[in-house]
């Protein structure tokens, strides 16, 4: 079974990946300890785009195909997403609060192109929902899904257009700006916040197929 | 393929007759861009500067266009057209252009009447906003479009429409403001390809 190994391995990630945040990773002179939210609060949003452009793969991969598994795995990224998304926003407003003061910003593009794309695919639970299951609906979650995918530069480019800086920059074209301790904590951070995607993924697929068959022999015994 | 534009023009045309024959989308259209300009006006203190103004003008064509788009598919949903159109020996993006294209013609009627009234409440109006107005109709009526032929799928259908549609209207709306034409022009080319390509898949199933 490889789900088991692969929840144990996350665990143990994820382990590692909060005692090198909290013990390992050098305080920082300007901020202290809360700077420190950095290294969930990144690859958080760095996950979530992950899950949405996964989502996006699988939904091309439904309309190429037409099988009904690539249906199914492109809403459990999505949902995935949406949940990882949702804790990026609550991070980063409790980051914003500590270090600047205030709970939303409306000059730092990440926060704000992040509640463009939550209520982008908020509304595709609404749209997935309201429409009978069936290829018609596999259809048109996959075609909103692929939107979402180009929406998410799109979005980016806007919110650029119209705001001004204060979020730090840590990743620019002279590499990222970190001292070699924080970013092997970054890193670490990062690969334990996409195994606990691939976990719950993994998790969360399972349980929907088993929905599915369960389903399935319900109507065979009816 | 060999006769797409005249298939286009026939459904376009269509759209546009069962409008004048019947007068329902675009006076409510009217009447409601110049209501809410109106409250619009009332809502801003007094000396507002140009710039808040223009903001309220761009959430007033959001606003109306989404009255548009709603009502767009009301003759396929309830007369069950769409299996007729489905149908019918056309390419299916046929039918997104054609409606798209009769969208747009109620969206820029609606405006002829809607940014003059609004330089006349507010302070005028610059020739780089009605240009930008005109770039950012292409990409409402072709986005609004193929998610309107979503949402009538659903069982919310008024209601899907609004949230389906208003997180895409964001960049628009950030274009609009800033007047980054460019930004638009290229907004109404990626989605207006995209829609194009995928309305096909949209009606597939219906």
């Amino acid at each position: 079974m490889k789900l088991p190994a692969l929840a144990a391995a996350c665990t143990g990630l994820f382990g590692l990946a909060t005692a090198l945040a909290f013990f390992y990773a050098p305080t920082d002179a300007d901020q202290g300890l809360s700077q420190r939210i950095f290294y969930f609060h990144v690859p958080l949003a760095l996950t979530s785009y992950v899950c949405f452009g996964w989502g996006a793969w699988k939904a091309l991969g439904y309309l190429r195909t037409r099988r009904e598994s690539a249906d199914l795995e492109s809403y459990v990224a999505i949902h995935q997403g949406v949940i990882f998304g949702a804790l990026t926003l609550l991070t980063g407003s409790i980051w914003a609060r500590i270090s600047w003061g205030v709970w939303w910003s409306w000059n730092e593009d990440q926060l704000v192109l992040f509640l463009v794309l939550f209520l982008f695919y908020c509304a595709y639970f609404m749209l997935r929902f309201s429409i009978e299951p069936g290829p018609a609906r596999a259809n048109m979650c996959a075609v909103y899904a692929l939107f979402g995918a180009v929406l998410i530069p799109v979005s980016f480019l806007a919110i650029r257009l119209s705001k001004r800086f204060i979020h730090p920059v840590v990743f620019n074209s002279h590499g990222p700006q970190m001292t070699g301790a924080q970013f092997l904590t970054f890193c670490v951070c990062l690969a334990a916040m996409l195994g606990l995607f691939a976990t719950l993924y993994a998790i969360e697929l399972a349980g929907k197929r088993l929905d599915g068959s369960l389903r399935e022999l319900k109507e065979l015994l009816r | 393929m060999n006769n797409y534009p005249a298939d286009v023009a026939a459904l376009a045309r269509k759209d546009l007759l069962l409008e004048l024959r019947a007068k329902e989308t675009l006076p409510s259209m009217l009447l409601f861009v110049v209501a809410t300009l109106t409250i619009f006006h009332f809502a801003l203190p007094r000396g507002t500067s140009d710039v808040a103004a223009r903001g309220l003008l761009w959430s007033a064509l959001i606003f109306t266009a989404l009255l548009g788009l709603t009502r767009a598919f009301v003759a396929e949903r309830e007369q069950s057209m769409f299996d007729a159109l489905i149908l019918a020996p056309v390419d299916r993006s046929a039918i997104w252009l054609g409606k798209a294209i009769a969208v747009l013609a109620f969206l820029v009627a609606a405006e002829v009447v809607a940014l003059p009234a609004f330089a006349a409440f507010f302070h005028g109006l610059d020739g780089r906003t009605v240009a930008a107005v005109a770039l950012a109709d292409l990409g409402i009526c072709s986005v609004g479009t193929l998610f309107g032929a979503m949402a009538v799928a659903g069982r919310a259908r008024e209601l899907l429409l609004p949230l389906l549609f208003l997180p895409m209207a964001i960049p628009i709306v950030v274009g609009g403001v800033g007047g980054y034409l460019w930004f638009l022009a290229l907004y109404d080319a990626i989605f207006a390809l995209l829609s194009w390509a995928a309305f096909e898949y949209v009606v597939a199933e219906v």
